[in-house]
């Protein structure tokens, strides 16, 4: 049993998918239940992973028995925890918080198939994590985007539809260029497992097959962690997807992206590839990773809509995993992989809390959370305290990330990045205090022309349900308790990423 | 330069399918027109898959006793059954998405939706 967990986390939460609308049937609560019950299973089995890789080293798992090379391999290292745990809490947070939020924005009769999708859009999650065949990344991409483009076409508001589309339409060019990347590596290699394509490619790197296959799997994989030129299907996804999606989406979708980015880069291609071409890749990831930075950050500024502007701000902080990509070195990485965890659990939480005002108020207008301050005081702190964390305030996880992408900028050399990060900063400091300053300091409407203070108390504390603020407080508790206790997760992802950098 | 095009002329084939699909996807405002750009698009990669499997002079892979065969190689033709099935998958999604567009906007042209989202925000 303990030998069968690698595919287990797979296949668990697949067959519930499939079991769930058949219990739907027969109690609509009851798909829930095993909802909650898998995604929490699966977060138990990634902790256990990781239990065995911190004591024993990597695993690899041979699916049906069959050797690597010829059979599929699930490889689980350090690399693979860290990302596999992120999916798997955050998951299972969506999952407890899902229970009112999606009763109220898609309507009780549908939950039942709701949870089915969203249950085979964590399956393909963590299979992109979990396996050890390229080709299999591919399945799973495409398995998680199916599922991802229906949860998003679920939202309340008809543009959500359209949102669906259009990140369908991105998605599956994205997910085809992967495919014909994949394909030419197989031309030249005749293999599919990763770590056997790793050992043949070395003497086909000056062939302009494998540069092509890289060229072409590097831009499908931007379009799927939406690296700024080819953002574009985020913001409208993340703005009229349901709340819990919109959370559950930005904290692992595009972190998972960015996981095959890094073992497509440093475990199928290596440092050592990226020397050997005319030109230095590592300087156009920068380039695109900078712009993203600025560009993300800038249009967050100037949005009205609340989630629209969180979806912005993804753009920019995806941009800073992929900075810390382009350098290359160990820090530049634990950097990148230390971002992915605080961006999960930073971005998590203000969606979840956002999603919290949007079942009681139903409001997203940023002028709109004027005086939630008094209203909802315990879901506003947790905002608070993600958005102090994404400006990078000491003791809170954005601190950390940003702290070692400043070392390792400084290491390499490029003091430059130094200044793009504080501008970047100091612009999400200034569309977080457009939001904060409305929530805290600025009294309700209608409010401020009333008779003093006696009658404000009108506006009772009307906060979130108990099953909504539970997972909001705990992932915003997260953002501190990483923030004070970083060296946990960073020497995790020191591990994943002297694996990857070997 | 002729003979390259004329002995790989499926991977030339390949190209133009697969830049075309991505031309419709682009330039057609039509969301059904999207996504057959899109199905030529996916298929493209598929012609390109099957061909390099092909060996010249290559039979089906069906073991075959005694006799000394040249096979060709099935596993992209295997890997491309599962391509198909995901195409077909993201058709019906794209297809059922198409239908809740056309009944929540009563049109399926990009320009007239966006310029409907503009107005009653």
């Amino acid at each position: 049993m303990i030998k069968h967990l690698p595919v287990l986390v797979i296949a668990i939460p697949l067959l519930a998918a499939i079991i769930i609308p058949i219990a739907g049937r027969i109690n609509r609560v009851l798909s829930w239940y095993i909802a909650t019950a898998v995604t929490f299973i699966c977060f138990i089995i990634s902790l256990s992973l990781l239990q065995t890789v911190l004591n024993e080293g990597r695993i690899s798992y041979w699916m049906g028995g069959w050797e690597p090379p010829f059979g599929i391999e699930y490889v689980v290292d350090h690399l693979t925890v860290f990302v596999l745990i992120i999916v798997s809490f955050m998951a299972f947070m969506g999952t407890v918080y899902a229970k009112k939020s999606i009763d109220n924005e898609i309507g009780p009769h549908r939950t039942p198939i709701f949870y089915a999708i969203y249950l085979l859009f964590v399956t393909g999650l963590m299979g992109i994590v979990m396996t050890g065949d390229i080709f299999n990344i591919y399945v799973f991409l495409e398995i998680t985007s199916i599922a991802g483009y229906t949860l998003i076409a679920v939202g309340k508001k008809r543009q959500s539809l359209v949102a669906g589309f259009n990140y369908l339409i991105m998605g599956t060019i994205g997910a085809t260029f992967i495919l014909l990347g994949i394909g030419y590596l197989y031309l030249m290699t005749g293999t599919l497992n990763i770590a056997d394509l790793a050992n043949r490619l070395p003497e086909l790197y000056q062939t302009s097959a494998v540069i092509t296959a890289f060229a072409i799997l590097a831009i499908g994989l931007s379009i799927k962690v939406a690296l700024f030129p080819v953002h574009i299907w985020l913001p409208n996804s993340y703005t009229f997807a349901p709340s819990v999606i919109s959370a559950v989406m930005a904290a692992t979708a595009t972190k998972v992206g960015a996981y095959a980015m890094y073992r497509i880069l440093f475990t199928v291609f290596t440092p050592a590839f990226f020397a050997s071409l005319g030109f230095q890749v590592a300087h156009v990831l920068l380039v695109m990773a900078v712009i993203a930075i600025l560009a993300g950050s800038i249009l967050a500024v100037s949005q009205k809509d609340i989630k629209k502007m969180l979806a912005y701000s993804s753009v920019g902080q995806i941009g800073y995993i992929v900075l810390g990509v382009s350098l290359m070195t160990v820090t530049g990485l634990m950097g990148s992989m230390l971002h992915l965890l605080n961006h999960a659990v930073m971005k998590g939480s203000l969606f979840l809390a956002v999603g919290a005002v949007v079942y009681r108020y139903g409001i997203t207008s940023i002028e709109g959370l004027r005086g939630m301050g008094k209203k909802m005081p315990v879901t506003m702190a947790a905002f608070t305290i993600a958005a102090l964390s994404m400006i990078g305030v000491p003791l809170t996880v954005g601190f950390v990330s940003k702290w070692y992408l400043a070392v390792a900028s400084i290491k390499v050399g490029m003091w430059y990045l130094i200044p793009v990060i504080m501008i970047s900063s100091l612009l999400t400091a200034v569309y977080f205090w457009r939001v904060i300053d409305n929530i805290w300091f600025k009294a309700a409407e209608g409010e401020e022309h009333g008779h003093g203070h006696a009658v404000s108390t009108g506006t009772k504390a009307v906060e979130a349900p108990l099953s909504m603020l539970v997972p909001t407080l705990t992932v915003a508790v997260l953002c501190i308790v990483f923030g004070v206790l970083a060296f946990a997760p960073a020497s995790l992802a020191e591990q994943a990423a002297m694996i990857l950098l070997k | 330069m002729i003979e390259i095009i004329l002995t790989k002329y499926n991977y030339w084939i390949y190209i133009i399918l697969m830049m075309a699909g991505l031309y419709t996807i682009v330039a057609k405002g039509n969301l059904i027109k999207k996504v057959i750009g899109l199905n030529i698009f996916q298929t493209a990669v598929l012609l390109f898959y099957v061909s390099m499997s092909k060996i010249e002079g290559g039979t089906a892979p069906i073991l075959m006793k005694g006799a000394e065969v040249l096979y060709d190689n099935p596993l992209p033709q295997v890997l491309m059954l599962t391509a198909i099935v995901v195409g077909v998958s993201v058709t019906a999604v794209a297809l059922a998405i198409i239908l809740l567009i056309y009944k929540a906007y009563g049109t399926i042209e990009e320009d007239q939706i966006l310029e409907m989202n503009k107005h009653n925000d």
